[in-house]
């Protein structure tokens, strides 16, 4: 009984509305591109979210990334005389926090040096970064054959290396790196393994920007070659000099960075205070800054945050617009179809009947628009993808979501029409032309 | 016994501050398996009678007991419950729902007193038969003649058995011919033992009544009774 009441509602609501197509597919525009744009909003931020969590996973939640940068430039020596200007993380610092400062699991101090790696006769632009073995610790490097840097290699400052696959290709076109040696600036180092980049997708998002620039991707290098910080040390000046209106300076600089990793993510922001602390003691200038990966997480989570507002409101006032369209249209209906109301309630038809009746026929409006809209808003991220560069992820749960906000304006709108319709007087129906 | 019972029926419409009496005072007394015409000129009050019968208005005070149940008091649902089991309606212009075929007019009645699919489909089909129209089930009301369409409503009328039902000039809006036609079929649904009470101006229909009501500024007027 209720099946067959379900089916006739059903059946009645179609047809009225395939009555007056044009008009039906006008009403339902509003709710699928509100729905649409429900859909797209949520599988934008969905992808920026978990593009952040690549990124977040790449520099380690838990890292703490300590970065030398030249300090701003004192005019107080007068140009001329040769200096040179000192400044940046040192051994001792690396030393320091590694002794001092509670919850650090491993600090580790890295050297980075721009270079050309020659092979035969062919030569790539490399980053040498001069490290110590637990690097793998902290970084997504990944050894794809042989092995990383060990602590004899550290000890007797042996002139190995690990190179990155994007190096191996570039250099070792055909041969089999693992043994054989590359040149660089002078010295034979031996390959011992091959690393690659757990993660070398395009980043696009500004969170994912700040973390490429953290990384250090400065272009034209291809790839990592890793030596043991020792061998660094011993075979590669410290003093980098530059030339720049006929004087020239000279800059000296230990550590490029030093990484330190602790325990949770609770433990990053006191470690970060204690950690600026005993920086702030060892340097008279301002010549590092710590760079907090979870920090940086927070603050694209706050950017998509406004990113949301911005495109949930959109989204909402075109659901509005959209649920205000029904309610005029459904109105119409109702005046148009007084007389048919009239008959309804003199063959019995209770108040209850007729609500129900056009109810369900502006519900059915509705989740057409949302069944349109699931399957736009489905094509639209896909466009974003392709033409904005913007990772988009669609979940099933945004998929409900938009049909329950479909049905609910539905109902919302659809309401007082149906009211109306149910609170007019039969006999007044009955006589409407 | 009594199908129809009113005591003291009055209707007083409010026109701004002038109070418009429509119905005052009617006592009536309907016997059951009675063919009752009420005639009279305009303004006297028939609609609102009727009206009143069929339950779609409730008087102003009085009394009405339609098949012994008292109907003066119930409210809104209660009324629409007793019009959609105990009345049958017959209008002039037919009044079927244009987007629904013949089986489906005659349904709707049975539709909102929650009758199972197949029981209302037989009893619909069965209607449709009875009335004549048993080649034209699936037809929409627009393409019936006048005819066949009021021939559509009776069925619906007779759709869930009711006490009384209630004809407002059923061949006010047909030709001769067809007019003749739903008479004859009014003339069964009498001789089956039906309550009808016609509201016409038709004085072939009232000859056809054995009892005629003539209404005059919301009273009786004066009641003939036909030899049958």
């Amino acid at each position: 009984m209720l099946l067959f009441r379900l089916k006739r509602t059903f059946k009645l609501g179609v047809k009225s509305l395939w009555m007056h197509r044009l008009r039906s597919t006008l009403t339902t525009l509003g709710i699928v591109f509100g729905v649409c744009s429900v859909i797209a909003m949520l599988a934008i931020g969905e992808g920026a979210s978990q593009e952040a969590q690549q990124a977040i996973a790449r520099l380690g939640s838990t890292n703490l990334i300590i970065e030398t940068v030249k300090p701003p430039k004192k005019q107080t020596d007068t140009g001329d005389v040769e200096t040179i200007a000192s400044f940046g993380l040192t051994y001792a610092d690396a030393e320091s926090i590694r002794s001092i400062i509670p919850n650090v699991q491993v600090a580790v101090p890295i050297r980075e040096i721009d270079q050309e790696a020659r092979y035969l006769n062919r030569k790539t632009t490399i980053k040498i970064v001069g490290t110590v073995p637990w690097y793998t610790e902290i970084s997504p490097v990944r050894l794809m054959r042989g092995r990383f840097l060990s602590s004899t290699d550290l000890h007797h400052q042996l002139a190995v290396c690990v190179i990155d696959d994007l190096v191996a290709r570039q250099l070792f076109v055909f041969d089999d790196p693992l043994g054989l040696d590359v040149r660089i600036y002078g010295g034979y180092y031996r390959v011992v393994g091959i690393a690659t980049q757990a993660a070398t997708e395009k980043m696009t998002d500004s969170f994912a920007k700040g973390a490429a620039a953290v990384s250090g991707d400065s272009g034209g290098v291809v790839g990592n070659i890793y030596i043991p910080l020792t061998t660094a040390k011993s075979r590669f000046t410290e003093l980098t000099a530059s030339f720049s209106g006929g004087s020239q300076s000279v800059e000296k600089v230990e550590l490029q960075k030093i990484i330190v990793k602790v325990a949770s993510n609770e433990q990053v922001l006191p470690t970060y205070n204690v950690l600026d602390g005993l920086l702030a003691r060892l340097h008279d200038k301002q010549d590092y800054q710590i760079v907090v990966p979870l920090e940086l997480l927070r603050e694209a989570a706050r950017t998509r945050r406004i990113f949301s507002i911005v495109l949930g409101s959109i989204a909402a006032i075109s659901l509005l617009v959209g649920g205000i369209g029904i309610m005029n249209i459904m109105l119409a209906t109702v005046t148009e179809r007084t007389r048919e109301i009239g008959i309804r309630r003199a063959l019995g038809a209770t108040k209850r009947d007729i609500i129900i009746q056009f109810l369900s026929e502006t519900l059915l409006l509705t989740l057409l628009g949302g069944v349109l809209g699931i399957i736009l808003g489905s094509v639209i991220p896909s466009l974003v993808t392709h033409f904005g560069r913007m990772p988009t992820v669609i979940t099933g749960y945004s998929l409900v979501l938009a049909f329950g906000i479909s049905a609910a304006v539905g109902i919302t709108f659809g309401l007082y029409p149906a009211c109306r319709a149910a609170n007019m007087d039969p006999i007044e129906s009955l006589r409407h032309e | 016994m009594a199908v129809v019972n009113t005591e003291k029926l009055c209707k007083t419409y409010q026109l701004g501050s002038v109070q418009l009496p429509a119905l005052q005072d009617m006592d009536l007394e309907i016997e059951q398996g009675r063919y009752v015409a009420i005639m009279g000129p305009s303004g006297s009050g028939k609609s609102t009678l009727l009206n009143l019968l069929g339950c779609l208005d409730k008087p102003t005070s009085g009394r009405y007991w339609l098949g012994g149940k008292d109907v003066s008091e119930l409210d809104d649902n209660q009324l629409s419950l007793i019009r959609g089991k105990s009345i049958g309606f017959i209008f002039q212009s037919y009044n079927l729902i244009g987007q629904l075929n013949v089986i489906e007019n005659i349904e709707l009645p049975m539709f909102y007193q929650g009758f199972s699919e197949q029981a209302s489909a037989a009893r619909a089909r069965e209607l449709a038969v009875m009335v004549g129209l048993g080649d034209r089930l699936k037809h929409q009301p627009s393409q019936l003649s006048g005819g066949q369409q009021q021939r559509v409503a009776i069925a619906r009328a007779l759709a869930n058995d009711p006490v009384i039902i209630l004809a407002d000039e059923p061949i006010g809006n047909l030709d001769s011919t067809s007019g003749a036609e739903i008479l004859n079929v009014l003339d069964r649904l009498h001789k089956q033992g039906k309550t009808l009470i016609v509201v016409t101006h038709d004085t072939e229909i009232a000859a056809r009544a054995q009892r005629i009501i003539k209404l005059l500024d919301g009273r009786i007027e004066q009641e003939l009774n036909n030899k049958a």
